[in-house]
């Protein structure tokens, strides 16, 4: 009974099949590829968070958090994060504006929160590690320096696509090519804050209540 | 015909490319604030340790952080049930479930774990 479909479109009657493919214009499904890109990447912190959660007890005699972590400095690096948070909202913002300089300016200032954000992580491992407390230490700090590493890991990566996307928007201005990708990095970056969130609760302050 | 109209709907749905919604000054303000106070309240209450309880405060510092999340979605991320033509909010949900059953399924398992298979000699940090 093939032919009823094919003889349909001659009859009139109502097809449910499309003639011609609509019209995919480029980058229409970048924001909705990006952000399953992001759930993916969310899966991966999940399976760290749980690893954590199972051996963050697990001192094996050594440093415990209460030994380790100063919550101050945790402070200071989570305001780093969330200034840059909405100093990436305001280069948003100029891009719809259409101004090309102002976006570079915000970009660089929130490339400064971040790399500041990098900068006390950093100071904050090596203070560890010269403290004896290794990753190697305890099931504890490996899961520790594991899930606390991965996240720094995707500051820097973002950190790179900030000054690429600097560069990007010097060169050819804001085209919608420069936009999207604006965009995705606006995402990436706010999913970074959101992922710190989880990192500063249940981490550090969870790990302080111990 | 009708064939062809109803692949022009379909145009016009899908051709929605540029215009995403970016919040406005207002908006990521909102949303900034509303962090500030969700991220100064529960480093207050664990710095300070005005609750005696422990486990009061981590449950109440959970919420304050599932919260926060919710508020960085909204103002932030722009998630709403209508971006991407509901996409969004389907790939969202479906990664909440598996983190869920991720989070507390190993939680659950390694407790039980720990519970049933005792080491011999009680090591110090163990919980």
């Amino acid at each position: 009974m093939s032919s009823t479909t094919t003889t349909a479109p001659e009859t009139g009657e109502i097809v449910f099949y499309e003639k011609d493919e609509h019209a995919h214009p480029e980058g229409h499904s970048t924001a909705l590829g990006f952000w399953i890109y992001l759930m993916s990447d969310c899966l991966i912190f999940a399976m760290l968070f749980a690893t954590f959660a199972v051996l963050g007890g697990n001192y094996a005699a050594g440093p415990s958090p209460k030994d380790l972590f100063d919550l101050e400095l945790v402070a200071v690096n989570t305001a780093m994060l969330l200034f840059s948070s909405i100093t990436y909202g305001f280069a948003m913002l100029a891009m719809e504006k259409g101004q090309a300089k102002q976006v570079q300016a915000w970009l660089l200032v929130t490339a400064l929160f971040g790399a500041a954000f990098l900068a006390i992580e950093l100071y904050e491992f090596h203070h560890m590690i010269e403290h004896g407390a290794t990753p190697q230490r305890s099931a504890f700090l490996s899961s520790f320096f594991t899930l606390v590493g991965t996240h720094g890991l995707h500051v820097t990566f973002g950190l790179i696509w900030l000054f690429t996307l600097m560069v990007q928007v010097g060169r050819r201005g804001l085209v919608p090519a420069n936009k999207r990708r604006l965009m995705c990095l606006s995402m990436f970056w706010h999913f970074l804050d959101v992922i710190w969130i989880g990192v500063f609760t249940f981490v550090y302050l969870m790990g302080m209540l111990r | 015909m009708s064939a062809d109209s109803h692949a022009h709907g379909a145009d016009a749905h899908h051709g929605h490319g540029e215009d995403h919604s970016h919040g406005t000054f207002k908006s990521y303000m909102t949303g900034f604030i509303l962090s500030v106070i969700l991220t100064a309240i529960p480093f207050y209450l664990v710095m300070s340790g005005v609750i005696e309880n422990k486990s009061v405060t981590a449950m109440i510092i959970t919420a304050f952080a599932a919260v926060q999340i919710v508020v960085h979605m909204i103002y932030f991320l722009h998630m709403s049930s209508s971006s991407e033509g509901g996409w969004n909010m389907m790939a969202l949900i479906f990664t909440i479930i598996v983190v869920v059953i991720a989070i507390s399924g190993s939680l659950w398992v390694m407790y039980h774990l720990h519970a049933n298979m005792m080491p011999v000699h009680d090591m110090n940090g163990m919980k």
